[in-house]
């Protein structure tokens, strides 16, 4: 309110539009942050949080800094708090905040101590602002087409210019905690060790035997156990299909006549029943399941 | 470009802001009219054309040929059933297709379609707006979008919905960044990051002289900056999850990703979504690498090519242009796995993108310090940089193969088999398989547990009419041989 006043009073006027921007999304940003300090879920704390972000990225380019407002939304909201989404979805949806308060008061404490400091704070910066003419940084930076042609220049000369130093350091410093984390995360694997997919496709494709995948067990087989090997196309069991520690076993047949359809209407037919269907081992073999004597190894 | 930018026709910045309310109204609305027709159309073309490469004929049925086959998809998904998964978060679950949509729709309003046209007889860009940021516009909504996708499955509370929106996270976000890399190059062609502006930068080939000859150049970006192109082109199919890159709808691993829980209305957000998303960046890469809403070059030689309405007609053909290869890559590739993909992203597409850029801007100040023109850069820097990138891609191939090579000259002496061999099975069933002393499942060779052989697995509840047979089935856990006739219609 202050800023407004003191910008009527000043050199530059803020038209109609920007204050229905502001007295629209303040509200707005204030409401996102309180409720991110006052929501119990994680998940919704970040998406206030977001709202509010989201409200501060169109002042700016309400306040042109378009530029500003861009890599606002696009690194803050769209990097980073995805990267804190990410992170809390982990945690755990029901994951929320505990009513009970450890310290005796503590939260009356921290409500009187917060609102304190927001109104010390505003305070200052008010008075501090009372007397300062609003310029407007359109004033600063020249409109579009002008001398600094506008926000996205005006940003790069200042950054590659005046705070060259703060902007070089600064991406030092992003650099080494990447690596850091890196190097922290990394696991230790000698070098040649294990053979990466796809050298061992090449390798497979080298040995003139097999070259394809092995065949998935229950190929054609009327099981999807991965006892019931995969069977070549007359019938008999591919050695190639079985699976490692588990002894193949035969899938019993229906008989050639049998027909499902017919049992189930009543039509008399002289195959078997459907119960056959599926069963590994069933009796129609005679091997029991788990004795494996008739393995066909 | 000076006289380009002077031509009446080529909007500029100043252009814009400044329209009538119902001229802005009408823009909005038309923008939204044509991308939902471009979403009806792209199912429908998408359908038809994967049925094409696969040797089927496609949806023929509804409508003329088939063409309102996703008309009448939208209208049964409205009335479906709209289904609130008990442990859903109630109000993420109904903002996250909302989050996704908007953004979606947003996206096109900084996308030129055409030049200053006069409708009702106001003179106007046939755009809806424009700024100097114009392109991060776009790249600020797709970060947006990402949110409806995070959030749809976290809130959906369901396993499978999770997993698809964590990988959609890491996945757009990396592809985010090699997808604004690759653009960089063109603003620092362009000099600007207005689309409307950079369009107009894409008017006029730059004339070059080879050898005394002289002729104009490309003036496309795509043709200029080839990497960026390529690179813009694999990062937004990583960007807007599709094939080759949809990970997080993968639907042999993870049902439907994020919005396996949604239905109705809310999957219908969703589905539009994808392909609003789908239709913008194409419309971004026909903006931005392939001369915007201006003729190719045939056509540009008609003096009427690029005033009055007919731009529309270049610039959508350039779009369903985009939109089939979309589907031309979805038709083609197999899935890749989730670990190459982001290999592929954070270890080829963003160094390829920085070192790219870094080429670009050397080329760049090269010409202007020491006063060449287009052709000689070309010539002097372009080619040789080619040169050192293609010995170095043979290089890198050939040593990439150097194992397969010493295995296969092994394999051809009968020395070793190149794999190693597959351990050993068990020994067979009986009394060495299982000593007396180990109890529970123990591991085989090749490091998979193992069932005992001699469970007894427990009736299931869903049989508990049929009389259990004493002893019975035990791998299948599948019912006996006493199944009664009635029972028969689950198996």
């Amino acid at each position: 309110m202050t800023v407004l006043v003191a910008a009527a009073e000043g050199g530059v006027v803020i038209g109609t539009g920007e204050a229905i921007v502001f007295w629209v999304l303040g509200p707005v940003a204030l409401a996102g942050a309180l409720g991110m300090v006052l929501s119990r879920n994680a998940v919704h704390s970040a998406l206030w949080l977001v709202n509010t972000m989201l409200a501060l990225g169109v002042f700016y380019v309400v306040q042109e800094a378009p530029f500003l407002g861009a890599v606002q939304i696009i690194v803050y909201t769209g990097a980073i708090m995805i990267l804190f989404l990410f992170v809390l979805m982990m945690v755990g949806r029901d994951s929320s905040d505990s009513v009970v308060e450890t310290l005796r008061g503590q939260r009356v404490a921290g409500i009187v101590l917060g609102i304190g400091f927001a109104a010390l704070v505003g305070a200052g910066i008010a008075r501090a602002a009372e007397g300062t003419v609003v310029r407007g940084l359109a004033a600063v930076q020249g409109e579009e087409g002008g001398a600094a042609n506008g926000n996205v220049e005006a940003i790069a000369e200042v950054l590659f210019t005046r705070y060259l130093l703060a902007f070089e350091v600064t991406s030092a410093l992003l650099i080494t905690a990447a690596v850091g984390a890196m190097v922290l995360a990394h696991t230790e694997r000698e070098p040649g060790t294990r053979q990466t997919q796809k050298e061992l496709s090449r390798a497979r494709f080298l040995t003139a035997d097999h070259p394809q995948t092995l065949p998935g067990p229950g190929v054609y087989a009327r099981a999807n156990s991965i006892a019931a090997p995969g069977r070549l196309p007359d019938g008999s069991p591919a050695a190639a299909s079985f699976s490692t520690g588990v002894e193949p076993q035969v899938v019993d047949e229906l008989p050639p006549s049998g027909s499902v359809g017919a049992e189930r209407a009543g039509i008399p037919h002289s195959g078997g029943t459907d119960a056959a269907l599926g069963t590994v081992g069933g009796t129609s073999t005679g091997t029991t399941p788990g004795s494996g004597e008739q393995a066909p190894r | 470009m000076i006289d380009v930018l002077a031509a009446p026709d080529q909007p500029t910045l100043e252009d814009f802001g400044s329209d009538v309310w119902w001229i802005v109204l009408i823009k909005i609305v038309g923008i939204f009219g044509v991308l939902v027709l471009m979403t009806l159309f792209a199912i429908v073309f998408e359908r038809k054309v994967v049925a094409r490469m696969q040797q089927r004929i496609g949806p023929n049925r509804v409508g003329p040929r088939g063409y309102l086959q996703s008309l009448a998809d939208g209208l049964k998904l409205a009335f479906k059933e709209d289904i609130m998964p008990t442990l859903a978060d109630r109000p993420v679950y109904f903002l996250a297709p909302v989050i996704a949509t908007i953004p979606a729709f947003l996206a096109f309003s900084v996308i030129p379609l055409g030049p200053t046209v006069s409708i009702f007889g106001e003179r106007t860009p046939l755009q809806l707006t424009d700024a100097p940021i114009g392109v991060l516009i776009v790249l600020a909504c797709s970060a947006m979008g990402v949110y409806g996708i995070v959030l749809a499955g976290w809130a959906s509370g369901s396993t499978y919905p999770m997993l698809g929106s964590l990988r959609s996270a890491a996945q757009m976000v990396s592809y985010e960044i090699a997808m604004g890399l690759s653009i960089v190059a063109v603003f620092l062609y362009a000099g600007s990051m207005s689309t409307s502006e950079i369009v107009a930068a894409q008017a006029d080939g730059t004339s070059l002289s080879f050898f005394g000859l002289d002729f104009t150049g490309p003036s496309w970006y795509a043709l200029l900056l080839p990497v960026s192109f390529v690179i813009y082109v694999i990062a937004v199919v990583g960007e807007t999850n599709r094939a080759p890159f949809d990970l997080p709808e993968a639907e042999s691993e993870l049902v439907g990703g994020f919005h396996t829980e949604y239905s109705s209305l809310k999957f219908a957000l969703f589905f539009l979504a994808e392909y609003v998303n789908m239709v913008t960046v194409s419309a971004l890469c026909a903006t931005l690498f392939l001369g915007g809403w201006r003729a190719p070059w045939p056509i540009s030689m008609w003096d009427g090519a690029n005033t009055g309405w007919w731009p529309l007609l270049w610039f959508f053909g350039k779009v369903v242009a985009a939109l089939f290869v979309f589907i031309w890559l979805r038709g083609t590739l197999p899935r890749l796995r989730y670990d190459q993909f982001m290999r592929f992203g954070w270890k080829v597409l963003v160094p390829t993108a920085l070192l790219w850029i870094l080429v670009v801007a050397t080329m760049r100040t090269v010409s202007r310090e020491a006063d060449l023109d287009g052709g000689q850069v070309a010539l002097f820097v372009g080619v040789p940089i080619a040169l050192i990138v293609l010995g170095g891609l043979l290089l890198a191939s050939r040593a990439n193969n150097r194992s397969t090579r010493i295995a296969a000259a092994k394999a051809a002496a009968g020395s070793i088999r190149p794999t190693e061999p597959e351990p050993e099975v068990l020994p067979a069933a009986g009394p060495r398989r299982r000593p007396a002393d180990r109890r529970g499942p123990e591991r085989a060779e090749g490091g998979y547990p193992i069932p005992p052989m001699d469970l007894t697995v427990p009736p299931s509840p869903r049989l508990r009419r049929a009389t259990v047979v004493a002893g019975g089935v035990v791998s299948s856990g599948r019912r006996g041989s006493s199944t009664t006739p009635e029972e028969d219609g689950d198996v």
